[in-house]
């Protein structure tokens, strides 16, 4: 049962992980002139998209999403649109979190968007497949006791990965290397895409190696 | 409590800090006193014989062309024909050599040896002014880079002859308005290798052909900038070098007979192309001489010399073009220039040998007289030698003039060594550090931050224990500088200081770290509960907690140039992460929401909660919404930020300027109108801070500060701001009252500033009594009281019983008066105490206000508005604090002792940091804000200590208030206890009723030992970033940026430390005037009571 699920967890993350390389790869082919630096926005949406679109299809294939209470169609409508909300307003708040953490707030507001996007769905969108538009949960998710299921300290491990990755990711801004990934947000968005991809090996890893300690209360 | 331990303690704590900076500073900060006189023709420096003084007299040159190639290494300008794989750097100035060796009667190359500090800044001080620049040159104007010694650019200046100079711009902030024409160009920018060259050599020639100059300067950049950028083994180098050496060429072709070509660096390179050390790569540059007309007697002797020291630049061009050597000279001249004695009269005019010899010993002599009578940093022995020697040479000189016989070679030689020995004190006395003195400094303050470490640990511990510990430490240091003072004085003959205190700070150090070990294992063994407390710190997991983790890169940030210059940003960055991470890590812990009812969970795996949910809902909106307060207040302060000159694209806050400098009048009076309602703001809320917890009661001395000082102060800060606003050409008929005001407002302002703070600190008690006749009459119905039963114990005993007892009732009483006012008799207890809860807080908070209004004073008047930020953002970190550590269940009795964790006190210091930042501070030497030194004094100062500590204390505001405040830290969960502690907290003997602050004089022992553990994690913190930048300093010491980045932060980092370990100490010494006063208040309240 346990082994069952981490494998399914290690070969869903292989495929995101995948993902996000083709999402790079690709344009990089098809696309004259795409580079990760040159045309960084192009990556970010790129990327986003692949992530959010492979994550949902993998998620939904695999049916971790909590059970729905009503199977009609007008409650799936609202889940969904309640979903897409979330999803917004989460690209809000990491973009007020990123500005309040000093960047410009009406010169590059499009490139400071944009990595909140990259955020959102590296991060919001997995809650939302693995919780479901209910903050309560998420918020009871991060806590020492409030996994409920494998599923669920793998959500927090890419999480706080992505985030701290983030973080670390504008530390090289100050420099005064005048390297192309120093402008902003490039070094942060690849903070985050590298801490997300960690977090991906890392968590089937933790789990794998930790599963005799890890008890989880129901489900 | 034990208040003298605890302060004692931290007084010998922040001494051994101060020592260890002393010490490093003493190595690594080289000060030098300028001697602001002038050399003049008028001066006979000839022999008396001869009263005509040699201005008039033809010079030897007329023109001179000085073309100065940035960090032109001894290594670039050396051609070696039989080297056929040449490095990049190698053999490609071959023209130097060339010219030396097949024109060697008009030509030569010389290592030219620069003194460190290798920068370029002070090596052009250096070749110009013939002294051994330092970093703190005392009696430079720090605000402006302007060289006030007599330098050569001055006397070429004053004879009239016409300087031109093109090139690097640090000479046109040198030398202002000194050129004929100037053609500076910028600097700053390392990347750039060609706007600099390029710019001179579109000039160059054309001004060289023309005839309006006398001396021609050009500054070329291009090697240096290429040595930062690539280093000097890149083919980069090989084109900027092979382009010099054209350069060279055209201008040697384009000279006329009469002109002196000097080539030369003005310091050399490491290996990586840095430079601003002392190693011999960095300092042997090259020098080449050059005239088109024969200038050298012959070609190359033993007698040449084998490095030409940067000094003896100056007097020799001095006396080449016929102007007197700059006054504190102390070069040599370079004597293969000057014809020997006797051959005089040929084609060549001008000074021999022992002619210019003797004038510049003379002139070294005068200068070394006036020095040694300013200063006493050289040593009195080798000064009284070269007297000696002087008048000698002297006696001997004039003996043989006035005979008219040739004098001795040997009077030559004997000349020039007296001028060496010379050069050789003075440089051993400035121009070195000192490793050993930079290495003793860093180790006494790793040792100290480790001590301050073990001594946060082990409060607990320290202050059970007697004096007595101290007393060994000081005894042992006391002993130990004594005894290297003796041996110094048996061995030396004299002692110096600074030796003494290392002595002592490094014994003290040692016996404690001792001491820490035998009192760390006693502690675990005593009692199990603090065995884990005081036994496992050290290990990395309890280290590399996040609290611990933003210091630690902090610290790591001060070793960058970039991210100190950056400094106010990364500060905000880190105060930002760490104050996110409190709710994170509540969270995380399962404390930030009331626990769900679930019978699941609630079924052993969670501890039972120990607060009501509506409790828990309560404390966690009011963190959020203090965090939401904080996140705010930190991005507007972003706002007033000041420039540094190395953030090429910022501007500066418009609230920095003073109004008086505003044009419009409209803007000027919106922010008039800001500042004066921030300034009210910042009163009331104190007032109202106060109100709220009945400390507005009583009519004592901080009362009556805090009702009728503080306000009078700030209305008089208002009008001070209106008046100083006012435009001086208007209201032309109220001038002489204008500037009355002007002088009577701050002043004023001070007075009442000193009346408040003085009143405070006599009178600290804000507690009202209230006692009720009917309710004495009724206090023989009370149960009579505890402590009667045990008439067998001491006073003092007696006394600790009976407080709790009293303070419980009054506490009780103090609430339902303040919900019916009083109006409420009968069965009640026959005393209400209002404000007993926060007597200790509500002084302090007083205090600092008042301080703070102090400090506003000082500064611009846009500043109100960071300083309410200030305020606001330091009551939302006691509020986020006060309400984490509810959620935790952490302050009262309880759980052991009323630890403040590392967080909240990281916080606290960190803004300290970047407050002092967001009141348009930098850690640079010309962004003090002067003006403050003369607020009240407009007229300006007699002596410097006024103004000095003015400025000290407008530069540290944030510092001073940051500190002064650190023990509320302690106290604020207390006070904020009385909302949340009715939640049915079940813990604490007293059970139900919240006691606020009273809970500290229940437990005198865990009230001393906490407020030794805040304060020396607030030392611990500042003293790490102390050292952190000391380690910046002595690793980088030759860095590109050290003198311009490190160095000023150094030293601003460790005047912080001193100011805010001095205002720790007041705070820390008010809080044990308030305890001792609360004490004696008791004292006089029992006897009454028991009546
Ligand atoms: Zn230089
Ligand atoms: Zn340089």
């Amino acid at each position: 049962m346990w082994d069952h699920e981490i494998r399914a967890m290690a070969s869903s993350h292989a495929i995101i992980a995948a993902s996000v390389f083709m999402a790079t790869v690709l344009p990089a082919v098809l696309l004259p002139g795409f580079s990760v630096y040159g045309s960084h926005l192009l990556w970010l949406y790129s990327v986003s998209g692949a992530v959010t679109a492979v994550s949902v299809a993998v998620f939904w294939l695999l049916g971790i999403t909590p059970p729905t209470k009503k199977h009609t169609l007008g409650y799936k409508l609202s889940r969904l649109f309640r979903s897409c909300l979330y999803f917004f307003l989460s690209c809000l708040f990491f973009h007020t979190v990123v500005v309040l953490y000093g960047a410009p707030l009406i010169e590059s507001a499009l490139e400071t968007f944009s990595l909140a996007v990259l955020l959102t769905s590296l991060t919001t969108l997995r809650c939302l497949c693995v919780l479901g538009p209910n903050v309560q949960a998420w918020i009871r998710v991060f806590s020492r006791h409030g996994a409920m299921s494998v599923w669920d300290t793998c959500l927090q491990i890419t999480v706080a990965c992505t985030v701290v990755g983030a973080w670390m990711g504008a530390f090289p801004i100050p420099l005064d290397w005048d390297r192309p990934w120093q402008v902003w947000p490039i070094s942060c968005s690849l903070g985050a895409m590298i801490g997300f991809l960690t977090g991906l090996v890392a968590a089937p890893a933790w789990i794998h190696y930790h599963r005799k300690q890890l008890t989880y209360k129901c489900k | 409590m034990k208040g003298l331990p605890v302060l004692s303690l931290l007084l010998w704590m922040s001494s051994v800090f101060f020592v260890g900076l002393y010490l490093f500073v003493g190595g690594f900060l080289l000060v030098r006193l300028e001697v602001n006189r002038t050399s003049g023709c008028e001066d006979v420096l000839h022999p008396g014989q001869d009263p005509v003084d040699f201005c008039w007299a033809r010079p030897r040159f007329r023109r001179a062309v000085l073309l100065i190639i940035d960090a032109l290494k001894i290594d670039f300008a050396r051609f070696d024909p039989n080297n056929t794989t040449p490095r990049p750097y190698q053999n490609k100035l071959p023209v130097l050599q060339e010219t030396a060796s097949s024109r060697p009667l008009q030509s030569r190359l010389y290592p030219f040896r620069a003194d460190p500090p290798t920068t370029t800044m002070q090596r052009i001080k250096g070749f110009t002014t013939g002294s051994l620049p330092t970093f703190v040159d005392v009696g430079n104007n720090f605000a402006s880079s302007a060289i006030l010694e007599d330098n050569l650019i001055h006397q070429l200046g004053k004879e009239g002859k016409r300087v031109v100079f093109m090139g690097d711009d640090t000479w046109e902030n040198l030398f202002p308005k000194k050129f004929h024409r100037s053609l500076p160009f910028p600097s700053f920018n390392v990347k750039d290798l060609h706007t600099v060259d390029n710019g001179i050599l579109q000039h160059l020639y054309n001004t060289i052909i023309g005839d309006d100059w006398d001396v021609l300067v050009a500054h070329f950049l291009g090697v240096d900038h290429c040595g930062h950028r690539f280093g000097p083994d890149h083919p980069a180098m090989a084109d900027k070098l092979t382009q010099m050496d054209g350069v060279i060429r055209s201008v040697m072709d384009r000279l006329q007979n009469d002109t002196l070509l000097v080539v030369m660096g003005d310091h050399g390179m490491t290996d990586s192309g840095d430079h601003g050390g002392e190693s011999q790569k960095e300092t042997d540059a090259a020098i080449f001489l050059y005239s088109p007309s024969p200038i050298f007697p012959g070609p190359p002797t033993q007698n040449e010399p084998d490095v030409v020291p940067q000094t003896d630049l100056v007097p020799t061009l001095a006396l080449l073009l016929g102007v007197p050597i700059p006054y504190s000279s102390v070069g040599q001249v370079l004597l293969p220039l000057f014809p020997p004695h006797g051959q005089t009269e040929g084609a060549v005019r001008g000074l021999s040998q022992l002619e210019a010899l003797w004038i510049n010993a003379k002139q070294v002599n005068r200068f070394l007289e006036t020095y040694s009578g300013m200063a006493k940093d050289i040593p009195p022995e080798s000064l009284l030698q070269l007297k000696d020697q002087f008048s000698r040479l002297s006696s001997e000189y004039l003996s043989s003039v006035g005979e008219g016989r040739s004098p001795s070679q040997q009077l030559v030689s004997s000349l020039q060594a007296y001028l060496t020995s010379v050069r050789d004190t003075c440089r051993s006395t400035w121009a070195q550090f000192n490793p050993l003195k930079m290495a003793a400094g860093l180790s006494i303050l790793a040792l100290a931050c480790l001590m301050c470490f073990l001594l946060s640990e082990l409060s607990v511990v320290l202050v059970r224990e007697d004096d007595g510990g101290l007393k060994v430490l000081v005894v042992a240091a006391l002993a130990a500088g004594v005894g290297v003072a003796a041996a110094q004085l048996l061995s030396q003959g004299y002692m110096e200081l600074t030796w003494c205190l290392a002595a002592g700070a490094f014994s003290s150090e040692l016996l404690f770290f001792w001491r820490a070990r035998r009192l760390g294992s006693p502690a675990v063994s005593k009692n199990g509960t603090k065995g884990p407390k005081s036994g496992g710190w050290l290990t990395p997991r309890r280290l590399l907690i996040p609290p611990l983790l933003v210091p630690l890169l902090r610290c790591a940030s001060l070793l960058s140039d970039s991210y100190v210059i950056a400094e106010g940003r990364v500060v905000t960055f880190l105060l930002f992460s760490l104050a996110l991470y409190i709710p994170v890590h509540l969270n995380w812990d399962g404390l930030l929401l009331p626990p769900s009812h679930d019978p699941l969970k609630s079924a052993g795996l969670l501890p039972s909660p120990a607060l009501s949910p509506s409790t828990v809902r309560k404390e966690s909106s009011v963190l959020l919404s203090c965090l939401g307060l904080l996140v705010g207040s930190l991005y507007l302060s972003l706002s007033f930020h000041g420039c540094r000159e190395e953030q090429g694209s910022c501007q500066p806050s418009a609230f920095l300027s003073p109004l008086s400098r505003f044009q419009d009048s409209q803007l000027k009076n919106i922010h008039y109108v800001l500042s004066v309602v921030s300034l009210g703001l910042w009163t009331y809320l104190l007032r109202r801070c106060l109100c709220h917890y009945g400390n507005l009661n009583s009519s004592g001395g901080a009362v009556f500060t805090a009702r009728w000082v503080l306000p009078v102060l700030s209305v008089c800060l208002g009008l001070h701001w209106a008046v100083s606003a006012t435009p001086e050409d208007s209201f032309r008929n109220l001038g002489e009252l204008i500037r009355m005001a002007q002088l009577a407002l701050p002043r004023a302002a001070f007075c009442l500033l000193g009346l408040g703070l003085a009143l405070i600190w006599l009178d600290p008690l804000t507690v009202f009594v209230k006692t009720r006749a009917a309710a004495s009459s009724r206090s023989s119905s009370l149960p009579p009281p505890r402590y009667r039963a045990s008439t067998g114990i001491s006073p003092q005993a007696e006394l600790h019983h009976l407080i709790p007892q009293i303070y419980q009732r009054m506490r009780r009483s103090l609430d339902d008066g303040e919900l019916s006012g009083g109006g409420e008799a009968g069965g009640r207890p026959m005393v209400e105490a209002y404000g007993l809860g926060s007597v200790y807080s509500a002084p302090l908070l007083l205090f600092w206000g008042l301080l703070g209004v102090g400090l506003l004073l000082l500064h611009p008047e846009g500043m109100a508005l960071a300083f309410l930020l200030l305020l606001l953002e330091m009551g939302a970190l006691l509020h986020i604090h006060a309400s984490s550590s509810t959620l935790r269940g952490l302050h009262g009795a309880c759980s052991g002792g009323f630890t403040v964790p590392w967080t909240p006190v990281v916080l606290w210091s960190l803004a300290a940091t970047q407050f002092f930042h967001a009141t348009g501070h930098l850690p640079t030497f010309p962004s003090i804000q002067w003006g403050a030194a003369f607020v009240g004094f407009p007229d300006g100062h007699t002596g410097t200590v006024l103004p000095a500590s003015l400025v000290t204390l407008n530069t540290f505001a944030s510092h001073i208030l940051f500190a002064v405040g650190c023990p509320l830290l302690l106290f604020w969960p207390l006070v904020c206890e009385v909302r949340g502690g009715r939640g049915g907290r079940g813990c604490g003997e007293e059970g139900e009723d919240a006691v606020m602050e009273m809970r500290l004089r229940e437990n005198p022992q865990q009230f001393s030992s906490a407020l030794l553990q805040l304060s020396t994690r607030y030392l611990f913190i500042h003293g790490t970033q102390v050292f952190a930048s000391v380690c910046a300093a002595a690793i980088l010491r030759r860095h590109l940026m050290v003198w311009k980045v490190f160095a000023p932060k150094l030293m601003f980092e460790a005047s912080g430390f001193l100011v805010s370990s001095i205002f720790l100490l007041i705070g820390v010494s008010l809080v044990l005037r308030v305890d001792l006063s609360v004490g004696r208040w008791f004292q006089r309240l029992i006897p009454e009571s028991s009546r």
